[in-house]
C-alpha cells in the first residue's frame, strides 16, 4: 500500500542531483520517506511540511534538463510527498517550464511582444536572435520596457539565466537630482556592498525602529498616509496594524517582487540597484507586525535582481542584521527567496501565496484577507519593494516631514516607469501631484515623430488617455476621478505613427494568455474579448452590436471574476474604444 | 466538505427584502435555500468544499464593489443581499453563455432551464469567418468503467476535489495548463490505468455535465438507447463489506445501468468505492 502512486519513469542522475542541490540549499534533506512515515504524516501536515519546495525543485529540473520530465516529476513527487498529477498541474501553469522534451539543448531566448517592445520592433530582435542560431520564445512583458525591445535568456544544461542588457552600465535619468527620496542611493551606493549601504545611511531606520518599538512604527506608517504602490493603493498602516493584531500563529512578511504588469520595471531597478533597502524595510515590517518570517517572491525573469537580493541577504545575515535579534532590535527575522516561473497572475497577492506554497498560482477568494489568512493560511503583510522603501523616510524623518511631499490625499513621491515614445525612457521619481505633461517633459518629451497619440497609464490593466490629458495631476484621487489609474506607475507614450489597434489587440491577447483559467468570466471572457477585437481588426470596423458585446463581457468580468486580473482585463480595451484610438480611427 | 461545526449562534440577513435567519457559519447560498430562493450552481455540491470558480451563483451584496459567490461567502449579521437585480442576472447569463460558447453543454441538464431563464445565447460569439475557440477533444475511452469527454468539461473542479481532499485522497487528477487551455489531467496525460486512479468513480458521481460518464451510460447514449425517463431507481445497501453504504441502482430494461449513492447519506456522502460503484455484474449472473 502506498499513499502516492508513481509511474515507472525515473529521474536521471543529473536531474536527481539538481533537485537535491536545490533542496539542500534550502535546508531540506532530500530523502524519500518510507511509506509508513508518509502515511503517519499524511494529509495537511505532509503538505505543510514540504510542499512549498515544489517550485524550487521544478526550477532545478527545468534548468538541468531543459524540461520537466516524467521521471523528474516522479522524483520530486517522491521526495516532497506531492502527488505527481498535482506536480504536473503546477509545472504546466508556468511559462518558464516545459513539459515536453526540448527540440534543442541550447538556451531559450525570450523576446517580449508587449506594447513597449511592440512599438520598438521586437520582431527585428527576434529575427537577429534566430539568425544567430538562438531558439526564440515570444512571450509577455519582461519588465525591461525602458530598454525595449527586451530579451531574457533562460539557461539550460545547468547554465544560469541571464539578461544581456544587464551587462550594460546602469544610469538613472535623474542621477544627481537632490530631491530624490526613494532613488537617492541608486547610482551612489554600491548595490553589492553592505559597507557602502551603511555609509549611505543604511540600517539607521531599522535601528531607529528598534528604539521606537513596534507600536510607534505602526503609528508613524499610519500617520504618513502611505498606501500600496502596486495599483490597489491600500493603506499600508492599516495592513500592518491588522497583522500586528493577530496573535498565537506564525506571521509573515512577503515582498511581492513578481512585478509583471506590462510597462512596469520600477521594482526591478530598486531591487537591482538598492537591494539592501528592500531587506532593511522588510525587517522593519517584521518588527512592526511581529512577523518573524520574511519571503521574497521574485519573478523568474529577474536574474540580476535575484542575485543582488541574495547577496544582500547573505551579507546582512553575516553582519547580524538578519536572524536572531536582527540588528540588536530584539526581534528575530530572516528572509528566504522564492523565484516565480513566468505567470502574470502570481503578482496577485493570493495567487502569489498559492504559487509560493507549491500550488497552482490561482487567486483565492477574498475574504478572508491576507492579514488574517495569507501565506500558509497565516497572518501576512505583503508589500512591493516601492511601498516598502517609503518606510525609510517615514521612520527617519517622521510622518509630518513625509507628508510635505505629494498632496494631502496622496502623500509622498511616486516611482514612474516611462517607456514608449519618450526622449529618455527610464525610472523617474516625482512627488504626487506632478502633471502628466511635466512628467513627459522631464523624460525628454514626446519622441518618435513628436506627435503624441495616447499614453497608457497603469499598464495593461490600466487605461489610455489622450493628448488632452497632459494637465492631469498624477495623484491617486485625480487619476481615479479622471477615470484612469496610476496603477503600478506605468506611463507609456505612443506617437501618431503607432498602430493602436495592434497595441490593443495585443493587450487583449495578453489577458487571454495570462488568465489563470480558474473562474469562468475571465477564462472565457478574455478569449472572447480577444476574438472580438481580432474580428474588428480584420474587418476594419466594429459594429454597434459588437461594441455592446464588448461592454457586456467587460461587465461580467468586472462584476464576477475572482481577482483583479479579470476585473481589469477590459479596462484598456474600453478606454481605447472610448477615445477613438481604435475602430473609428482613420486607416493608415 | 462543508463546515459541520454546530453553533448555537444565529445570524439574520436580508435577502431580496426578506429577513432570513441561519446558523452562524452558513453560506449565503444556504440562506437562499432557507428563504426558498432558487439559485443556479455548477461547481457547488453539498458534499464538496466550495471552490467558487464558476461564478454562476453570484449575488449582489450591499457594500461590496463586485458581486460575491453565494456558495462560499458566509452569511453575516445584517448583510443585505439581492439575488435578482439586473447586475446579477447579467453576470449569470454571461457565465452560462460563456460556458455554452466554449464547451458542449448538451448533457448538462441542470443548466438548461437556467440558460433559458436568463436568456443565455451562446451562439452570438464569432461568426462564420471568425469561429470562436472551443474545447474540442476526442473522448478518452481507456477502460470498461468510465469515459472522459473533456469537450464537455466546464472546469468546475468537482472531480479533482472528489479524487483528492474531499473524498478519495487518491490525487490521480489535477488541473493542468492555464487559462482557456486548462484541462483536468493525470500527470503527463497518462491513461487512467497508468495513473493513481483507483476507479472509485467518485469523480463521475459529481460531474455535472456528462464529461465524466459511466461506460454503460456512454455506450447506451452512443446507440441512442439512454432513456432516463424509463429508468427506475432502487435504494439498497452494498453487499460487499460491513460499512453499510447506501446504493441507488439505476435500472433500465431490467438491467443496472448506473450506481450512485445519495449525497446526503451519513455513511457515504455520495461517495463509493470501486466495488459498490462498479461491481454489480454478478446481479445479472455475469
Amino acid at each position: 500500500m502506498t499513499d502516492i502512486y508513481l509511474g515507472a519513469d525515473r529521474a536521471t542522475d543529473a536531474e536527481a542531483a539538481a533537485v537535491d542541490a536545490a533542496l539542500r540549499s534550502r535546508g531540506v534533506d532530500p530523502v524519500v520517506r518510507p511509506e509508513t512515515e508518509r502515511l503517519y504524516t499524511s494529509g495537511t501536515a505532509r503538505r505543510r511540511e514540504r510542499r512549498h519546495f515544489l517550485l524550487p525543485a521544478l526550477h532545478a529540473l527545468q534548468n538541468e534538463a531543459g524540461w520537466i520530465s516524467p521521471g523528474g516529476i516522479n522524483y520530486v513527487a517522491a521526495v516532497l510527498d506531492v502527488p505527481p498529477a498535482e506536480a504536473f498541474g503546477v509545472a504546466t501553469f508556468y511559462d518558464l517550464f516545459r513539459t515536453e522534451p526540448p527540440a534543442h539543448d541550447g538556451d531559450t531566448f525570450h523576446v517580449c511582444v508587449d506594447a513597449a517592445c511592440q512599438i520598438a520592433g521586437y520582431d527585428d530582435l527576434a529575427a537577429s536572435v534566430r539568425a544567430a542560431g538562438g531558439q526564440v520564445h515570444l512571450g509577455p512583458c519582461l519588465g525591461q520596457c525602458e530598454r525595449a525591445p527586451a530579451l531574457f535568456v533562460q539557461g539550460a544544461g545547468g547554465r544560469p539565466d541571464h539578461v544581456p542588457a544587464d551587462d550594460e552600465p546602469f544610469e538613472l535619468p535623474q542621477a544627481g537630482d537632490e530631491s530624490l527620496r526613494l532613488l537617492r542611493r541608486i547610482g551612489v551606493a554600491d548595490p553589492e556592498s553592505l559597507e557602502s549601504y551603511l555609509a549611505h545611511g543604511g540600517y539607521r531606520a531599522l535601528r531607529r525602529a528598534g528604539e521606537m518599538g513596534a507600536e510607534a512604527v505602526l503609528e508613524a506608517v499610519a500617520a504618513s498616509g502611505l498606501s500600496g504602490r502596486g495599483g490597489a493603493a491600500f493603506p499600508t498602516g492599516v495592513k500592518w496594524r491588522a497583522v500586528a493584531a493577530e496573535t498565537g500563529r506564525p506571521k509573515h512578511v512577503v515582498a511581492n517582487c513578481d512585478e509583471s504588469e506590462p510597462g512596469t520595471f520600477k521594482d526591478r531597478i530598486v531591487m537591482e540597484q538598492d537591494p539592501f533597502a528592500v531587506i532593511e524595510t522588510m525587517t522593519i515590517a517584521g518588527l512592526a507586525t511581529g512577523a518573524q518570517n520574511g519571503w521574497i517572491y521574485i519573478r523568474g525573469e529577474y536574474p540580476l535582481a535575484t542575485a543582488r537580493l541574495r547577496g544582500a541577504i547573505d551579507a546582512a545575515r553575516a553582519a547580524g542584521l538578519l536572524g536572531e535579534d536582527a540588528a540588536g532590535t530584539g526581534h528575530d527575522f530572516d528572509i528566504a527567496i522564492w523565484r516565480g516561473a513566468g505567470a502574470y497572475i502570481c503578482g496577485e497577492e493570493t495567487a502569489l501565496f498559492n504559487s509560493l506554497e507549491g500550488f497552482r498560482g490561482e487567486p483565492r477568494n477574498k475574504p478572508p484577507f491576507p492579514t488574517t489568512h495569507g501565506l500558509f493560511g497565516e497572518p501576512t503583510a505583503i508589500n512591493n519593494p516601492e511601498t516598502l522603501l517609503n518606510v525609510l523616510d517615514i521612520i527617519l524623518e517622521g510622518a509630518d516631514d513625509y507628508r510635505t511631499r505629494g498632496t494631502e490625499r496622496s502623500p509622498g513621491t511616486k516611482l514612474l516607469c516611462l517607456s514608449g515614445k519618450v526622449g529618455r525612457p527610464g525610472l523617474y521619481e516625482v512627488p504626487f501631484g506632478t502633471t502628466l505633461g511635466d512628467l513627459l517633459e522631464l523624460a525628454g518629451g514626446v519622441a518618435g515623430n513628436g506627435e503624441l497619440q495616447a499614453v497608457l497609464m497603469g499598464g495593461a490593466a490600466g487605461s489610455f488617455v489622450g493628448p488632452d490629458s497632459l494637465g492631469l495631476t498624477l495623484t491617486l484621487e485625480d487619476t481615479r476621478e479622471a477615470g484612469t489609474t496610476l496603477g503600478s506607475g506605468v506611463v507609456m507614450a505612443f506617437d501618431t505613427s503607432d498602430d493602436m489597434t495592434d497595441v490593443v489587440v495585443r493587450i487583449a491577447e495578453f489577458f487571454r494568455n495570462e488568465s489563470c483559467g480558474q473562474c469562468v468570466p475571465c477564462r472565457v471572457g478574455a478569449v472572447r474579448q480577444h476574438e472580438t477585437l481580432v474580428q474588428m481588426q480584420r474587418r476594419g470596423s466594429l459594429s454597434p452590436a459588437r461594441r455592446t458585446l464588448i461592454d457586456e463581457m467587460a461587465e461580467v468580468m468586472v462584476d464576477a471574476s475572482i481577482c483583479g486580473l479579470g476585473h481589469t482585463a477590459a479596462s484598456a480595451v474600453r478606454s481605447a474604444l472610448d477615445l477613438g484610438l481604435i475602430a473609428s480611427a482613420p486607416s493608415r | 466538505m462543508t463546515d459541520t461545526t454546530i453553533t448555537e449562534t444565529a445570524v439574520t440577513l436580508t435577502i431580496d427584502g426578506q429577513p432570513v435567519e441561519v446558523a452562524e457559519g452558513s453560506t449565503i447560498h444556504a440562506a437562499c435555500v432557507e428563504a426558498g430562493i432558487e439559485t443556479p450552481t455548477l461547481c457547488w455540491a453539498e458534499n464538496l468544499t466550495p471552490v467558487n470558480v464558476c461564478r454562476v451563483c453570484v449575488v449582489e451584496l450591499e457594500g461590496s464593489r463586485a458581486l460575491v459567490p453565494s456558495c462560499s461567502r458566509r452569511a453575516e449579521e445584517g448583510m443585505v443581499v439581492q439575488t435578482d437585480t439586473p447586475r446579477v442576472r447579467h453576470s449569470r447569463r454571461m457565465v452560462l453563455e460563456f460556458l455554452g460558447s466554449g464547451v458542449d453543454l448538451s448533457q448538462a441538464d441542470d443548466l438548461h432551464h437556467w440558460m433559458k431563464a436568463y436568456g443565455a445565447d451562446p451562439d452570438r460569439y464569432g461568426d462564420e469567418d471568425h469561429p470562436v475557440e472551443r474545447v474540442e477533444e476526442p473522448v478518452k475511452v481507456q477502460d470498461e468503467l468510465y469515459i472522459r469527454d473533456y469537450s464537455k468539461c466546464v472546469l468546475c473542479y468537482k472531480c479533482v476535489e472528489a479524487c483528492g481532499d474531499d473524498a478519495q485522497h487518491t490525487f490521480a487528477i489535477a488541473v493542468a495548463g492555464r487559462g482557456f487551455d486548462a484541462r483536468i489531467s493525470t500527470e503527463f496525460d497518462v491513461t487512467l490505468p497508468d495513473s493513481a486512479c483507483v476507479y472509485c468513480g467518485n469523480c463521475v458521481g459529481v460531474c455535472p455535465t456528462g464529461a465524466l460518464q459511466f461506460k454503460t451510460e456512454y455506450d447506451l447514449r452512443e446507440v441512442g438507447e439512454w432513456r432516463p425517463e424509463d429508468q427506475t431507481v432502487t435504494r439498497t445497501v452494498c453487499s460487499y463489506c460491513g460499512v453499510g453504504c447506501n446504493l441507488d441502482l439505476h435500472v433500465q430494461d431490467e438491467r443496472i445501468v448506473k450506481v450512485t449513492s445519495p449525497s446526503d447519506h451519513s455513511v457515504t456522502s455520495g461517495h463509493l468505492c470501486i466495488k459498490g460503484r462498479f461491481g454489480w455484474q454478478y446481479v445479472h449472473g455475469e
